[in-house]
Protein backbone atom coordinates (compact mmCIF):
# COMPACT_ATOMS: atom_id res chain seq x y z
CA UNK A 1 0.00 0.00 0.00
CA UNK A 2 1.26 3.59 -0.41
CA UNK A 3 -0.12 6.54 1.05
CA UNK A 4 1.82 9.90 0.08
CA UNK A 5 3.57 8.28 -2.38
CA UNK A 6 5.66 6.43 0.89
CA UNK A 7 5.67 2.79 1.21
CA UNK A 8 3.72 2.01 3.74
CA UNK A 9 3.40 -1.53 5.27
CA UNK A 10 1.14 -3.80 5.18
CA UNK A 11 -1.28 -4.60 8.06
CA UNK A 12 -0.35 -8.13 8.74
CA UNK A 13 3.32 -6.64 8.90
CA UNK A 14 2.16 -4.58 11.92
CA UNK A 15 0.51 -7.27 13.75
CA UNK A 16 1.97 -10.98 13.16
CA UNK A 17 5.18 -11.60 15.00
CA UNK A 18 7.19 -13.79 13.76
CA UNK A 19 7.78 -16.45 16.48
CA UNK A 20 11.26 -16.27 18.97
CA UNK A 21 11.10 -20.01 20.27
CA UNK A 22 9.66 -23.20 20.15
CA UNK A 23 8.19 -22.56 16.89
CA UNK A 24 5.68 -24.71 15.18
CA UNK A 25 4.63 -26.52 18.40
CA UNK A 26 1.63 -24.98 20.48
CA UNK A 27 4.12 -23.66 23.18
CA UNK A 28 5.11 -21.44 20.18
CA UNK A 29 6.56 -17.79 21.49
CA UNK A 30 6.48 -14.16 20.07
CA UNK A 31 6.10 -10.95 21.01
CA UNK A 32 2.53 -11.07 21.86
CA UNK A 33 2.70 -14.06 23.69
CA UNK A 34 5.61 -12.27 25.63
CA UNK A 35 3.84 -9.18 26.22
CA UNK A 36 0.45 -11.44 27.69
CA UNK A 37 3.29 -13.27 30.00
CA UNK A 38 5.12 -10.26 31.42
CA UNK A 39 1.54 -8.86 31.65
CA UNK A 40 0.40 -11.39 34.45
CA UNK A 41 3.20 -11.28 35.95
CA UNK A 42 3.67 -8.13 36.63
CA UNK A 43 0.00 -7.91 38.12
CA UNK A 44 0.99 -11.18 40.10
CA UNK A 45 4.07 -9.48 41.37
CA UNK A 46 2.46 -5.96 42.20
CA UNK A 47 -0.10 -7.44 44.47
CA UNK A 48 1.69 -10.39 45.52
CA UNK A 49 4.39 -8.22 47.12
CA UNK A 50 1.98 -4.82 48.62
CA UNK A 51 0.18 -8.21 50.33
CA UNK A 52 3.52 -9.59 51.22
CA UNK A 53 4.52 -6.55 54.33
CA UNK A 54 1.08 -5.47 55.05
CA UNK A 55 1.96 -1.64 56.70
CA UNK A 56 -1.21 0.53 58.17
CA UNK A 57 0.46 3.40 56.89
CA UNK A 58 1.10 1.90 53.30
CA UNK A 59 4.10 3.50 51.23
CA UNK A 60 5.66 2.14 48.10
CA UNK A 61 3.95 -0.46 45.99
CA UNK A 62 1.30 -1.12 48.41
CA UNK A 63 0.46 2.64 48.34
CA UNK A 64 0.07 1.81 44.21
CA UNK A 65 -2.12 -1.37 44.80
CA UNK A 66 -4.22 0.38 47.56
CA UNK A 67 -5.17 3.31 44.89
CA UNK A 68 -5.97 0.78 42.21
CA UNK A 69 -8.21 -1.14 44.52
CA UNK A 70 -9.38 1.67 45.97
CA UNK A 71 -10.52 3.22 42.43
CA UNK A 72 -12.01 -0.14 41.20
CA UNK A 73 -13.99 -0.07 44.41
CA UNK A 74 -14.91 3.32 44.13
CA UNK A 75 -15.34 4.21 40.71
CA UNK A 76 -16.70 0.64 39.17
CA UNK A 77 -18.13 -1.46 41.97
CA UNK A 78 -19.85 1.39 43.47
CA UNK A 79 -21.29 2.90 40.71
CA UNK A 80 -22.85 -0.29 38.88
CA UNK A 81 -23.43 -3.15 41.63
CA UNK A 82 -23.73 -1.38 44.90
CA UNK A 83 -22.47 -3.08 48.66
CA UNK A 84 -23.15 -6.49 47.46
CA UNK A 85 -20.98 -6.54 44.73
CA UNK A 86 -17.63 -6.43 46.90
CA UNK A 87 -17.19 -9.83 46.70
CA UNK A 88 -16.71 -9.28 42.79
CA UNK A 89 -14.16 -7.33 43.83
CA UNK A 90 -10.58 -9.80 43.39
CA UNK A 91 -11.78 -10.45 39.94
CA UNK A 92 -13.00 -7.52 38.70
CA UNK A 93 -9.52 -5.83 40.00
CA UNK A 94 -7.35 -8.09 38.68
CA UNK A 95 -9.71 -7.58 35.30
CA UNK A 96 -8.72 -4.48 34.75
CA UNK A 97 -4.42 -4.41 35.90
CA UNK A 98 -4.39 -7.05 33.67
CA UNK A 99 -5.95 -5.32 30.36
CA UNK A 100 -4.14 -2.11 31.52
CA UNK A 101 -0.48 -3.76 31.73
CA UNK A 102 -1.49 -5.64 28.58
CA UNK A 103 -2.71 -1.81 26.98
CA UNK A 104 0.47 0.30 28.13
CA UNK A 105 3.08 -1.75 26.49
CA UNK A 106 1.74 0.07 23.36
CA UNK A 107 3.27 3.19 24.19
CA UNK A 108 6.50 1.70 26.33
CA UNK A 109 9.79 2.44 24.12
CA UNK A 110 11.40 -0.30 22.53
CA UNK A 111 8.32 -2.58 22.92
CA UNK A 112 5.67 -0.49 21.38
CA UNK A 113 2.94 -2.79 20.81
CA UNK A 114 -0.47 -3.15 22.54
CA UNK A 115 -1.17 -7.19 23.23
CA UNK A 116 -5.01 -6.62 22.66
CA UNK A 117 -4.26 -5.85 19.14
CA UNK A 118 -4.32 -9.44 18.66
CA UNK A 119 -7.81 -11.40 19.09
CA UNK A 120 -6.63 -14.26 22.00
CA UNK A 121 -6.81 -12.11 25.00
CA UNK A 122 -9.69 -10.15 24.71
CA UNK A 123 -11.72 -13.23 23.20
CA UNK A 124 -10.52 -15.40 26.02
CA UNK A 125 -11.40 -12.78 28.82
CA UNK A 126 -14.98 -11.57 27.06
CA UNK A 127 -15.63 -15.77 27.14
CA UNK A 128 -14.66 -15.81 30.70
CA UNK A 129 -16.58 -12.83 31.67
CA UNK A 130 -19.93 -14.51 29.63
CA UNK A 131 -19.33 -17.62 31.48
CA UNK A 132 -19.12 -15.41 35.37
CA UNK A 133 -22.15 -13.41 34.32
CA UNK A 134 -24.26 -16.67 33.19
CA UNK A 135 -23.05 -18.49 36.22
CA UNK A 136 -23.92 -15.38 38.77
CA UNK A 137 -27.18 -14.98 37.00
CA UNK A 138 -28.41 -18.78 37.53
CA UNK A 139 -27.24 -19.32 40.81
CA UNK A 140 -28.72 -16.05 42.33
CA UNK A 141 -31.60 -16.58 40.08
CA UNK A 142 -32.11 -19.91 39.34
CA UNK A 143 -32.09 -21.08 35.53
CA UNK A 144 -35.64 -20.18 35.07
CA UNK A 145 -35.91 -17.21 37.02
CA UNK A 146 -32.53 -15.88 34.94
CA UNK A 147 -33.84 -16.53 31.66
CA UNK A 148 -37.40 -14.85 32.39
CA UNK A 149 -35.77 -11.66 33.59
CA UNK A 150 -33.34 -11.91 30.81
CA UNK A 151 -35.75 -12.87 27.93
CA UNK A 152 -38.49 -11.08 28.89
CA UNK A 153 -38.58 -8.02 30.15
CA UNK A 154 -41.36 -6.77 32.39
CA UNK A 155 -43.96 -3.99 31.51
CA UNK A 156 -44.11 -4.86 27.99
CA UNK A 157 -47.23 -5.45 26.69
CA UNK A 158 -47.87 -9.56 25.89
CA UNK A 159 -47.37 -9.32 22.11
CA UNK A 160 -44.40 -7.68 21.61
CA UNK A 161 -42.31 -10.29 23.65
CA UNK A 162 -42.78 -12.08 19.73
CA UNK A 163 -40.26 -9.32 18.70
CA UNK A 164 -38.15 -8.85 22.18
CA UNK A 165 -37.81 -11.64 23.04
CA UNK A 166 -35.33 -12.63 19.96
CA UNK A 167 -33.62 -9.79 20.45
CA UNK A 168 -32.95 -9.81 23.84
CA UNK A 169 -31.61 -14.14 23.45
CA UNK A 170 -29.36 -12.27 20.71
CA UNK A 171 -28.12 -8.93 22.63
CA UNK A 172 -27.20 -10.82 25.62
CA UNK A 173 -25.96 -13.84 24.96
CA UNK A 174 -24.16 -13.50 21.42
CA UNK A 175 -23.41 -9.91 21.44
CA UNK A 176 -22.18 -9.11 24.46
CA UNK A 177 -19.55 -11.12 24.71
CA UNK A 178 -18.43 -10.21 21.03
CA UNK A 179 -18.78 -6.58 21.35
CA UNK A 180 -16.80 -7.14 24.42
CA UNK A 181 -14.06 -8.09 22.43
CA UNK A 182 -14.02 -6.85 19.52
CA UNK A 183 -14.42 -3.24 21.63
CA UNK A 184 -11.20 -4.14 23.16
CA UNK A 185 -9.24 -5.18 20.63
CA UNK A 186 -10.50 -2.55 17.58
CA UNK A 187 -9.64 0.15 19.95
CA UNK A 188 -5.89 -1.17 20.17
CA UNK A 189 -5.60 -1.99 16.65
CA UNK A 190 -6.85 1.06 15.99
CA UNK A 191 -4.65 3.08 17.98
CA UNK A 192 -1.49 1.22 17.05
CA UNK A 193 -2.64 1.97 13.48
CA UNK A 194 -2.24 5.36 14.85
CA UNK A 195 0.95 5.58 16.29
CA UNK A 196 2.36 3.81 13.20
CA UNK A 197 1.26 5.78 10.57
CA UNK A 198 2.69 8.91 11.88
CA UNK A 199 5.68 7.06 12.86
CA UNK A 200 5.74 5.99 9.02
CA UNK A 201 5.21 9.21 8.35
CA UNK A 202 7.83 11.29 9.94
CA UNK A 203 10.79 9.39 9.04
CA UNK A 204 9.93 9.73 5.94
CA UNK A 205 9.75 13.20 5.73
CA UNK A 206 12.55 13.88 7.96
CA UNK A 207 14.48 13.95 4.36
CA UNK A 208 12.81 17.16 3.59
CA UNK A 209 14.04 19.19 5.68
CA UNK A 210 13.69 20.04 10.09
CA UNK A 211 9.79 21.57 9.35
CA UNK A 212 7.81 18.96 7.70
CA UNK A 213 9.35 16.06 9.48
CA UNK A 214 8.43 18.07 12.85
CA UNK A 215 4.59 18.50 12.52
CA UNK A 216 4.05 14.36 11.94
CA UNK A 217 6.17 14.31 15.41
CA UNK A 218 4.30 16.70 17.40
CA UNK A 219 1.01 14.77 16.30
CA UNK A 220 3.25 11.09 17.06
CA UNK A 221 3.75 13.09 20.29
CA UNK A 222 0.17 13.60 21.25
CA UNK A 223 -1.32 10.94 19.80
CA UNK A 224 1.08 8.83 22.38
CA UNK A 225 -0.35 11.34 25.21
CA UNK A 226 -3.59 10.11 24.01
CA UNK A 227 -2.88 6.51 23.39
CA UNK A 228 -1.90 6.31 27.33
CA UNK A 229 -5.46 7.74 28.23
CA UNK A 230 -6.93 5.32 25.60
CA UNK A 231 -5.06 2.20 27.35
CA UNK A 232 -6.67 3.47 30.95
CA UNK A 233 -9.44 4.32 29.42
CA UNK A 234 -10.30 1.17 27.56
CA UNK A 235 -9.67 -1.60 30.35
CA UNK A 236 -11.93 0.77 32.54
CA UNK A 237 -14.31 0.42 30.15
CA UNK A 238 -14.30 -3.92 30.04
CA UNK A 239 -14.33 -3.73 33.73
CA UNK A 240 -17.16 -2.14 34.09
CA UNK A 241 -19.17 -3.60 31.54
CA UNK A 242 -18.09 -6.86 33.15
CA UNK A 243 -19.26 -5.21 36.49
CA UNK A 244 -22.55 -3.83 34.90
CA UNK A 245 -23.37 -7.45 32.91
CA UNK A 246 -22.34 -9.22 36.88
CA UNK A 247 -24.98 -6.67 38.38
CA UNK A 248 -27.44 -6.98 35.85
CA UNK A 249 -27.64 -11.00 36.66
CA UNK A 250 -27.69 -10.50 40.19
CA UNK A 251 -30.97 -8.76 40.26
CA UNK A 252 -32.59 -8.92 37.27
CA UNK A 253 -33.50 -5.88 35.25
CA UNK A 254 -36.08 -4.23 37.28
CA UNK B 1 -19.25 -5.14 -13.94
CA UNK B 2 -15.30 -5.63 -15.43
CA UNK B 3 -16.32 -6.60 -18.66
CA UNK B 4 -19.35 -4.35 -18.40
CA UNK B 5 -17.30 -1.49 -18.04
CA UNK B 6 -14.76 -2.73 -20.86
CA UNK B 7 -17.67 -3.03 -23.33
CA UNK B 8 -19.06 0.46 -22.48
CA UNK B 9 -15.31 2.23 -23.10
CA UNK B 10 -14.96 3.00 -19.36
CA UNK B 11 -11.84 1.40 -18.81
CA UNK B 12 -9.03 0.69 -21.09
CA UNK B 13 -7.49 -2.33 -19.75
CA UNK B 14 -9.70 -5.29 -17.95
CA UNK B 15 -7.16 -6.17 -15.51
CA UNK B 16 -9.46 -7.99 -13.03
CA UNK B 17 -7.18 -8.94 -10.50
CA UNK B 18 -6.29 -4.97 -9.84
CA UNK B 19 -9.62 -3.64 -10.76
CA UNK B 20 -11.12 -6.08 -7.98
CA UNK B 21 -8.63 -5.10 -5.45
CA UNK B 22 -9.58 -1.08 -6.51
CA UNK B 23 -13.06 -2.21 -5.42
CA UNK B 24 -12.10 -3.56 -2.63
CA UNK B 25 -10.21 -0.89 -1.16
CA UNK B 26 -13.04 1.62 -2.30
CA UNK B 27 -15.70 -0.81 -0.88
CA UNK B 28 -13.87 -0.70 2.52
CA UNK B 29 -13.36 3.43 2.52
CA UNK B 30 -16.59 4.24 2.05
CA UNK B 31 -17.39 1.09 4.35
CA UNK B 32 -15.70 2.73 7.16
CA UNK B 33 -16.59 6.45 6.55
CA UNK B 34 -20.81 5.13 6.49
CA UNK B 35 -20.21 3.34 9.71
CA UNK B 36 -18.64 6.31 11.40
CA UNK B 37 -21.49 8.67 10.58
CA UNK B 38 -24.30 7.47 12.88
CA UNK B 39 -21.51 6.95 15.89
CA UNK B 40 -20.29 10.53 15.43
CA UNK B 41 -23.53 11.83 16.20
CA UNK B 42 -24.52 9.47 19.02
CA UNK B 43 -21.10 10.21 20.61
CA UNK B 44 -22.18 13.93 20.50
CA UNK B 45 -25.66 13.46 21.72
CA UNK B 46 -24.20 11.39 24.68
CA UNK B 47 -21.47 13.65 25.25
CA UNK B 48 -23.44 16.74 25.00
CA UNK B 49 -25.98 15.84 27.22
CA UNK B 50 -23.64 14.55 30.10
CA UNK B 51 -22.04 18.08 30.05
CA UNK B 52 -25.44 19.89 30.46
CA UNK B 53 -26.19 17.41 33.11
CA UNK B 54 -22.40 17.94 35.02
CA UNK B 55 -23.01 21.24 34.46
CA UNK B 56 -26.66 21.78 35.96
CA UNK B 57 -25.99 19.27 38.92
CA UNK B 58 -21.95 19.24 39.39
CA UNK B 59 -22.69 17.08 42.67
CA UNK B 60 -23.39 14.28 40.06
CA UNK B 61 -20.87 14.70 37.86
CA UNK B 62 -19.02 11.36 39.16
CA UNK B 63 -22.16 9.04 38.54
CA UNK B 64 -23.07 10.92 35.29
CA UNK B 65 -19.51 10.31 33.96
CA UNK B 66 -19.86 6.98 34.45
CA UNK B 67 -22.73 6.57 32.92
CA UNK B 68 -21.55 8.68 29.78
CA UNK B 69 -18.70 6.34 29.38
CA UNK B 70 -20.61 3.10 29.55
CA UNK B 71 -22.78 4.89 26.52
CA UNK B 72 -20.08 6.06 25.15
CA UNK B 73 -19.25 2.50 25.05
CA UNK B 74 -21.91 0.26 23.78
CA UNK B 75 -22.60 3.37 21.20
CA UNK B 76 -18.99 3.05 19.82
CA UNK B 77 -19.35 -0.81 19.40
CA UNK B 78 -20.80 0.19 16.43
CA UNK B 79 -18.46 2.17 14.42
CA UNK B 80 -15.71 -0.48 15.65
CA UNK B 81 -17.25 -2.66 13.73
CA UNK B 82 -17.25 -0.64 10.81
CA UNK B 83 -13.25 -0.50 11.57
CA UNK B 84 -13.13 -4.38 11.65
CA UNK B 85 -14.79 -4.38 8.19
CA UNK B 86 -12.88 -1.90 6.62
CA UNK B 87 -9.31 -3.77 8.03
CA UNK B 88 -10.81 -7.37 6.52
CA UNK B 89 -11.51 -5.79 3.33
CA UNK B 90 -8.33 -4.00 2.84
CA UNK B 91 -6.52 -5.15 -0.52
Amino acid sequence: MSIFALDFPAVTHLFEWPDIAFSDTYLALNKTSLIYLVAMLLTVVTFGLAARKRALVPSGIQHVAEGGINFVEQNIVMETIGAEGRKFMPFLTSLFFFIFFINIFEVIPFIQFPGNSRMAVPMLLALVVWVVYNYIGVRSQGLGGYLKTSLFPPGVPKALYLIVTPIHLFSTFLIRPLSLAIRLWANMMAGHLLLVTFAVLSAALWGFGYVPGLLPFFMLVLLTAFEIFVSALQAFIFTILTAVYIGGSLHGDH
Amino acid sequence: MVNLLATIGILAQTEAGEFLEGLKAIGAGLGYGLAAIGPGIGIGLVVGNAVTAMARQPESAGMVRTTMFLGIAFTEALALIGFVVFILLLP
